[in-house]
């Protein structure tokens, strides 16, 4: 068959643009390489929905910043995954700083953004007590918050999928070409190719390299590796919204990030590589983060940490967002998003459906859209007098499969029935295994019911999908002619 | 194994234990020996037992059964005599929330969310362990790196490997236990990585889980960088200098698909904290009078919860005395109160129980932080000099005081100091 558009990448912005699509009588697939969607460089998001006060007006960066914030409420509305409007401080430590303050203030005021107000030291240690006390002023930006990223990627594909956009994982483009009718054949490394009229190239960290494919490729990207730490519960509450340290012209630099779910989250870094896969974590990394957020928070320290990752944002060689049409007919660019990106990316996706209208696709509104996605029942947050009625319905609403975030047997189950395939795609739809203990109580639970309900001998559940498996059979139980030679070598 | 899942939760018991492993087990039945009409245990496992049931390894008993026995052996006794005491044993459930009132929310397939009231809680939810979070490898983030206790978990009670070839960092028990088990599984294993100069885990166990098998320790070298994008690939290590900072210079790289941790323990305290009992900050534990009491009245604590504990023998023991006051609270038949701090002094690490009373005896628990090698001296106070061959912060010390040295003891304080005989002067 051929596809009316195909969306090269499932991260945040494939998603959305897959989900603005959804709307029309149109006939759309994504195209993913990895297990799920998201677990890219979205999974290792900051997960900040920016003020709309940070971007210059000049770049494509600034207007797209501040249209997409005031998209997330109703999006959040919609589809249910964790947001919320917590607000940011961006915090001066000395008087030179107070000018920039002022600038972005203007910036925000010029753009329409609201409740912007310049506070005084004083005001700023009133409202968040502990903060150091070196801060001298600060930027308070109502507008701000923070969202899930994960999750809103999940449930955006999800709502996409269930109005009828194909979504398929595991694939990875190898070759473009078009041919005099206008339809794009794209060609997967798993032997499958798919047809379409329009391609949208929303392949993030690859999106150069897709270009090159469709033989318009006159960019670059390059990642910046952001470390990021995820601190324990205790810690909640010691900072009530996002906290920024001054920005320089290339970074906004380390943050103090109280997350959707009570933890807090400190960084991140940002270090240019050329390697696109290199999501390692360092020593220096920590120290440098640990060194900086105790100079805006004193009470943080490394000795809270739970746990640790690395993403790599995609630079564009232009250092603003690439989105557009191509010289290559059919072929859009929603290339080098860089932050504000996740902000930005529902105003990415209609911007893209503003173009392929230009382009002149035919876009009917869907008599039976349904914007709304049931929401995922999250036991632990519920009154006590609901988790007796929903425990009384159903027992596996009192089976506890996580232990320190208090999940349960009908939660992971759900999850499961909505698209998780692996141990993370669980951990991201329903936190199984993101508490303190990281998965020692809950990772083999999680790992049976996945076996169970996806009808899989425990030895092919992954972590994320590829080699990433967790469990082998016994030596002396195992058939040796069943055991994936691959699993037996070690690599080296 | 056996298991009694109670027919119907009644809706108060004189006592309410959370947590069936050692402690919990032991707790009940010190509670109905000393008169406690009705206790329960809650469990979140689905069998009773705790970690016992995963360590099918000998070496339990020896001082509480009087007779070496296995993990899930040592488990199933103190669980038999839990039943024949008409202990309620409700496993698979959780406890929710626990407030000061002594005011359990429980859940439970079998009975959905329900609400018990205790006339004393004993904790003792056991420990956890430490992570690679917590330790904050760097590196990338692929499968293959776990904790040894899920690794025993995965091998000991489903019967899957975690690898073909793992390299073990830390020298604490279960990563000793592991080295020899996956050995026998067919799993290599590359070595055993330690930060500190001296080993983490009991002596016996670096004799009898590593050196009879080949398996090479490294003291003072730790894991500095993982690789791997889907799966473990291979591991960086590195030799540390006194102040534990890698030398990268003399860094090497080892093969391996797994990485175990083992390094070290953390009392499980979310339901302490959530009830809001004073913490000693060096246990991580609750602070505990000598009845194992924790400073919100009629809630009692013991085991792993209190402090880690090298042995499960001494769990039982201590449950026991938390069990027994316990029953003692609910029948009117209190401890006097403690009317003596016990303090940690030179290298000591951390006391427990935090107070005495000069009543009866008591046994005090504790840990040096630096090893004494040879000829070791134990003081308490003035009251009590104790020599023993030596000291090692992986082996758990004691000390008893009797109420005749407490004689003519007139202070409210009494310091714990460890220290070398040839130091003293």
């Amino acid at each position: 068959m051929r596809y009316d558009v195909a969306i090269i990448g499932g991260g945040v912005v494939g998603c959305a643009i897959a989900r603005a699509l959804s709307r029309y009588e149109l006939e759309v697939i994504l195209i993913e390489r990895e297990r799920e969607v998201g677990f890219g460089t979205s999974k290792a998001n900051s997960g900040i929905i920016h003020a709309g006060a940070h971007a210059k007006p000049t770049e494509l960066k600034g207007p797209l910043e501040w249209a997409g914030n005031q998209a997330w409420g109703p999006l959040h509305e919609e589809l249910g995954f964790g947001f919320k409007r917590v607000g940011e401080l961006i915090v001066a430590v000395e008087e030179e700083q107070l000018d920039t303050l002022e600038k972005l203030r203007q910036q925000g005021v010029d753009r329409g953004v609201p409740g912007l107000e310049l506070w005084d030291g004083e005001q700023v240690r009133a409202e968040e007590p502990n903060v150091s006390e070196d801060i001298i002023a600060a930027l308070w930006a109502p507008t701000a918050g923070v969202v899930n990223p994960y999750e809103a990627t999940l449930l955006l594909a999800e709502s996409a999928a269930r109005n009828g956009v194909t979504i398929t994982t595991d694939r990875t483009v190898t070759a473009l070409s078009s041919d005099d009718e206008g339809t794009w054949r794209i060609d997967t490394e798993e032997g499958v190719a798919y047809h379409s009229r329009f391609v949208i190239n929303a392949a993030g960290l690859h999106s150069d390299e897709v270009a090159a494919l469709a033989g318009v490729g006159d960019f670059t990207i390059k990642p910046r590796k952001g470390e990021e730490y995820l601190l324990d519960k205790r810690l909640s509450g010691i900072v009530s919204r996002i906290i920024f340290p001054c920005p320089t012209p290339t970074t906004k630099g380390i943050l103090v990030i109280p997350t959707v779910d009570g933890t807090i989250m400190v960084g991140p870094t940002a270090e240019d590589l050329d390697d696109k896969t290199d999501t390692s974590t360092s020593e220096a990394g920590a120290e440098q983060i640990f060194r900086s957020v105790q100079r805006l928070v004193p009470g943080i320290s490394r000795k809270d940490v739970i746990a640790e990752f690395a993403g790599l944002r995609s630079i564009s060689s232009t250092n603003d967002f690439i989105i557009g049409p191509t010289a290559a007919r059919g072929f859009i660019n929603a290339a080098g998003i860089q932050s504000p990106g996740l902000t930005a990316s529902p105003a990415i996706a209609e911007q893209i459906v503003g173009f392929l209208d230009d382009e002149g696709l035919k876009l009917r509104e869907r008599d039976d859209y349904e914007p709304t996605l049931p929401h995922p029942a999250r036991f632990a947050q519920q009154p006590l007098d609901e988790q007796i009625r929903l425990a009384a319905a159903d027992p596996r609403f009192a089976h506890l499969v996580c232990r320190c975030e208090h999940v349960t047997e009908a939660e992971v189950v759900e999850a499961i029935h909505r698209g998780a395939h692996t141990l993370d795609g669980v951990k991201f739809r329903a936190r199984c295994g993101m508490g303190r203990c990281q998965g020692g109580f809950c990772t083999w639970r999680v790992i049976e019911l996945l076996a169970r309900e996806l009808d899989l001998d425990v030895t092919e559940v992954t972590k994320c999908g590829g080699d990433s498996w967790i469990a082998l059979e016994r030596e002396d139980v195992a058939d040796p002619t069943e055991v994936a030679p691959v699993r037996e070598e070690v690599p080296t | 194994m056996i298991t009694t899942q109670p027919r119907q939760i009644a809706s108060a018991y004189d006592v309410v234990i959370v947590g069936a492993g050692p402690a919990g087990l032991a707790a009940a039945l010190g509670a109905r020996e000393q008169g406690a009409e009705s206790v329960l245990i809650v469990d979140r496992e689905r069998e009773a037992g705790g970690i016992l049931l995963q360590c099918i390894h000998s070496g339990f008993g020896l001082q509480y059964f009087k007779e070496e026995v296995t993990g899930p052996e040592y488990a199933e006794r103190s669980l038999e005599a839990a039943i024949e005491h008409d202990v309620d044993i409700l496993t698979d459930a959780f406890v929710m929330d626990l407030t000061e009132d002594r005011r359990l929310v429980l859940m439970s397939p079998e009975h959905g969310v329900v609400i018990v009231r205790a006339g004393a809680v004993v904790l003792a939810m056991g420990a956890r362990e430490r992570t690679r979070g917590a330790i904050q490898i760097p590196g990338t983030r692929p499968a293959g790196v776990l904790t040894a206790g899920l690794a025993q978990k995965m091998v000991n009670l489903h019967g899957y490997l975690p690898g073909r070839r793992a390299v073990i960092l830390g020298s604490g028990d279960i990563g000793l236990i592991m080295a020899r088990r996956l050995t026998l599984e067919g799993v290599e294993v590359a070595g055993v990585f330690e930060i500190m100069p001296y080993a983490n885990g009991l002596g016996r166990n670096i004799v009898q889980c590593l050196q009879d098998y080949d398996i090479p320790l490294h003291l003072s070298t730790t894991v500095i960088d993982i690789h791997g994008h889907d799966r473990v690939e291979r591991v960086t290590v590195a030799p540390v200098d006194e102040e534990l900072t890698p030398d990268a210079s003399r860094a090497w790289d080892i093969p391996c698909d797994t990485l175990l941790l083992s390094v070290g323990l953390i009392p499980e305290n979310e339901l302490s904290r959530t009830l809001g009992v004073r913490m000693d900050p060096l246990t991580n534990g609750p602070m505990v009078t000598s009845a194992m009491e924790t400073s919100v009245p009629g809630v009692f604590a013991a085991g792993n919860v209190v402090h880690i504990n090298d042995l499960a023998d001494w769990v039982s023991e201590e449950a026991l005395i938390a069990g027994r006051s316990a029953a003692r609270r609910v029948t009117g038949n209190p401890h006097p109160a403690d009317n003596i701090r016990v303090i940690p002094g030179e290298n000591v690490g951390a006391v427990v129980p935090q107070s005495v009373s000069s009543d009866r005896p008591h046994r005090i628990s504790f840990r040096v932080n630096r090893p004494i090698l040879e000829d070791a001296v134990i003081k308490l106070g003035d009251v009590r000099r104790r020599r023993v061959r030596a000291l090692a912060p992986a082996e758990m010390a004691t000390i008893n005081i009797a109420p005749r040295l407490l004689e003519s003891f007139h202070g409210d304080a009494l310091r714990l100091d460890a220290f070398a005989a040839a130091e003293e002067g």
